[in-house]
């Protein structure tokens, strides 16, 4: 080789593609950068309805331009900047942008008892699981009261164990406490909520550690109902437990259904793989839980509130008995079109 | 996509394709482990920070009156600061807590669909287990002073599962996002570089074939960057290293004839790529004229 390998000529400057392609449509792209700014910085409100028409023109004038500058470009920095901006906008075109109140429309009207229809199995089975570990822990603690004190931890119970008195043991079903009623209503509320999450979050390792607290919830329901039934209070007791407890009970094993059905997807995947198992099990189920919160706030208001003001068996009964009837239709009456696509 | 899949071959990369609806692949840039646990941490910091800042203001207040009120009002705000933080923050269109923001972190459903709210609720429920579990473990064991070995073992293996958890799989994800099928994507923004050659308007020089024949893309870019960059002993390096390769001896300005090869050996390089042929670097094939 020599020193002819390269030459000064007098010449028109070199256009490379990333230059032409510049030239024809920077302006878009500026255009386009702007909008998406304005809508990082603040809100899609931002925007005049005029950049609203054109934001999904330009969206797809430069997600056409970093596709051809891909092909045909090699100015690395143009292909970057392309790529961000497209990212940039895509975001904000399709991230949640639908307003707070029509996804909270969307959640009660649709996505709420959907969720909740949808772990039907899982509720049954937890419901299930209750109702026999209540019946266990019932007919032990009648057939020796020592297993009370086995199941239940004494700052739980009380003064409410098997020594107690039939006297004392009604005082504690018709007290009327009249102050700090709503902080009471309140720290029922977000106490049942944590260990409802909890027991979501829980069913994570396989489904097993929900399990458990749903039986031993279902323990201590029984080990109480043996208590008190020794002493012939059985209905007041039912009473005592109905007003609040249909719901709460039922918002439990809800939160229980979900982390089970979490649980079993990811042992038991089926066809799918785990990873998408585990997705399709965890939205829907996530709705389902959100959706105890607010049965724990509904019950903790009946708990805190409506139980102490409230001391009529038969009125706690009824008033038990008409919240489950409601949310039993709510969640599970039949809804038209049910198959139409839902997004968990 | 598949965490529990078959190691890929290849070396490590943190950029995923991630397909739009319009059917352009964009090529999200996964966050850092160090990204996230930094931004974790910022918002631990301000959730603490508020929370303190709104235990003593109600305190001040419960002093004056209604101590009930602001009982109650603690209680709501302790739980939604510790529940709803993360998932009202995510839930908004932004897709990102102001931690997440501040490291320029984003949220994003794994199919490219729209983030929902039940996704956004299951990544943070998880975080039940992920932290608040063994943080309680922590609180309960100090609290009863008697720290118990076996127990705080357990907690540390448990905790140490769901903390490094995101160092175990290639795309970075929680058990949060496992369950929730997101995961979280940096959030860059560049600026468009000035054109390299559109505006310089002097005679140039011009190379023979053997020349602009001994780079692919791979040396172009990096050329790119050498000029983007502007560093004086840089650029003469480059310069050198090309005129001896070249067997070129002229040496004039090295800025302007770093320049002037770049444009040819992009227009050269651009052409061989409108007959579909595409040099990746060096050690490829010269594109040669039949």
């Amino acid at each position: 080789m020599s020193a002819s390998a390269s030459a000064i000529v007098e010449s028109r400057p070199v256009v490379v593609n990333a230059s032409r392609f510049r030239a024809a449509h920077e302006a878009e792209w500026e255009r386009l950068e702007q909008l998406v700014t304005r809508m990082e910085k603040r809100s899609i409100r931002a925007l005049s309805d005029d950049d609203i028409l054109a934001l999904p023109l330009l969206y797809r004038t430069t997600l056409s331009s970093l596709a051809v500058a891909r092909d045909t470009s090699l100015d690395r920095s143009l292909i970057v900047y392309l790529e961000q901006l497209s990212i940039r906008a895509y975001f904000q075109i399709y991230g949640v942008q639908t307003s707070v109140w029509r996804q909270l429309g969307h959640f009660f009207a649709r996505g709420w008892p959907e969720a909740v229809q949808g772990l039907w199995r899982e509720t049954l089975a937890c419901v299930l699981l209750t109702l026999a570990s209540a019946a266990v822990a019932y007919f032990l603690v009648r057939a020796d009261p020592g297993w009370f004190f086995g199941i239940i931890p004494e700052s739980l119970a009380g003064g409410r164990d098997p020594s107690a008195s039939a006297e004392a043991l009604r005082r504690t079903l018709y007290e009327r406490h009249d102050d700090m009623l709503a902080t009471f209503a309140t720290y029922l509320f977000t106490h049942n909520s944590q260990i409802a999450i909890f027991a979501f979050a829980l069913g994570f390792a396989f489904a097993v550690p929900t399990i458990l607290l749903i039986l031993y919830n279902g323990l201590m329901l029984g080990a109480f109902l043996a208590v008190f039934a020794a002493k012939g209070l059985a209905f007041n007791l039912g009473g005592w437990l109905a007003i609040h407890g249909t719901t709460e009970l039922f918002a439990i094993n809800i939160a229980g259904a979900a982390g089970i059905r979490i649980g079993t997807a990811i042992a038991f995947p089926g066809r799918d793989g785990r990873t998408e198992a585990a997705v399709r099990a965890g939205r829907p189920a996530a709705l389902a839980m959100a959706g105890t919160v607010i049965m724990l706030a509904v019950a903790g208001l009946l708990e805190g509130i409506g139980r102490q003001t409230v001391v009529d068996d038969l009125s706690r009964y009824a008033i038990g008995g008409a919240m489950l009837a409601g949310w039993l239709t709510y969640f599970y009456m039949p809804r038209r079109g049910r198959n139409a696509p839902v997004r968990p | 996509m598949r965490p529990f899949g078959p190691k890929r071959r290849g070396p490590f990369s943190m950029r995923r394709g991630f397909v739009t609806p319009e059917g352009v692949d964009l090529q999200l840039e996964l966050g850092t482990a160090g990204a996230r646990a930094g931004a974790f941490m910022l918002d631990s910091l301000m959730i603490v920070t508020i929370l303190i800042v709104m235990t003593v203001g109600l305190a001040f207040l419960a002093l004056a009156s209604k101590a009930e009120m602001m009982l109650i009002l603690w209680l709501l705000g302790f739980f939604i600061l510790r529940n709803g933080w993360f998932s009202l923050f995510e839930m908004s269109g932004r897709g990102a807590t102001p931690g997440k923001r501040l490291m320029g972190l984003r949220v994003v459903a794994r199919d490219g669909a729209r983030l929902t709210g039940g996704a956004v609720i299951a990544r943070n429920a998880m975080r039940e287990i992920e932290v608040f579990l063994p943080l309680s473990f922590l609180a309960e064991q100090t609290a009863q002073g008697a720290a118990d070995l076996f127990l705080t073992l357990f907690a540390l293996v448990w905790s140490g599962i769901f903390l490094f958890f995101p160092l175990f799989n290639r795309d970075r994800l929680r058990i949060g996002d496992l369950i929730a099928g997101t995961w979280v994507v940096r959030t860059v923004r560049a600026s468009l570089g000035a054109d390299l050659l559109y505006s310089i308007e002097r005679p140039r020089r011009t190379f023979t074939e053997a020349a602009l024949n001994l780079y692919g893309v791979y040396e172009l870019q990096t050329l790119e960057d050498v000029l983007r960059a502007d560093r004086e002993e840089a650029i003469a390096t480059v310069a050198g290293i090309i005129r001896h390769k070249a067997g070129i001896d002229e040496w004039s300005n090295d800025r302007e004839f770093l320049s002037d090869y770049y444009a040819a050996l992009c227009a050269r390089l651009e052409s061989g790529l409108m007959v579909g042929r595409r040099r990746e670097n060096k050690f490829e094939q010269a594109l040669t004229r039949r």
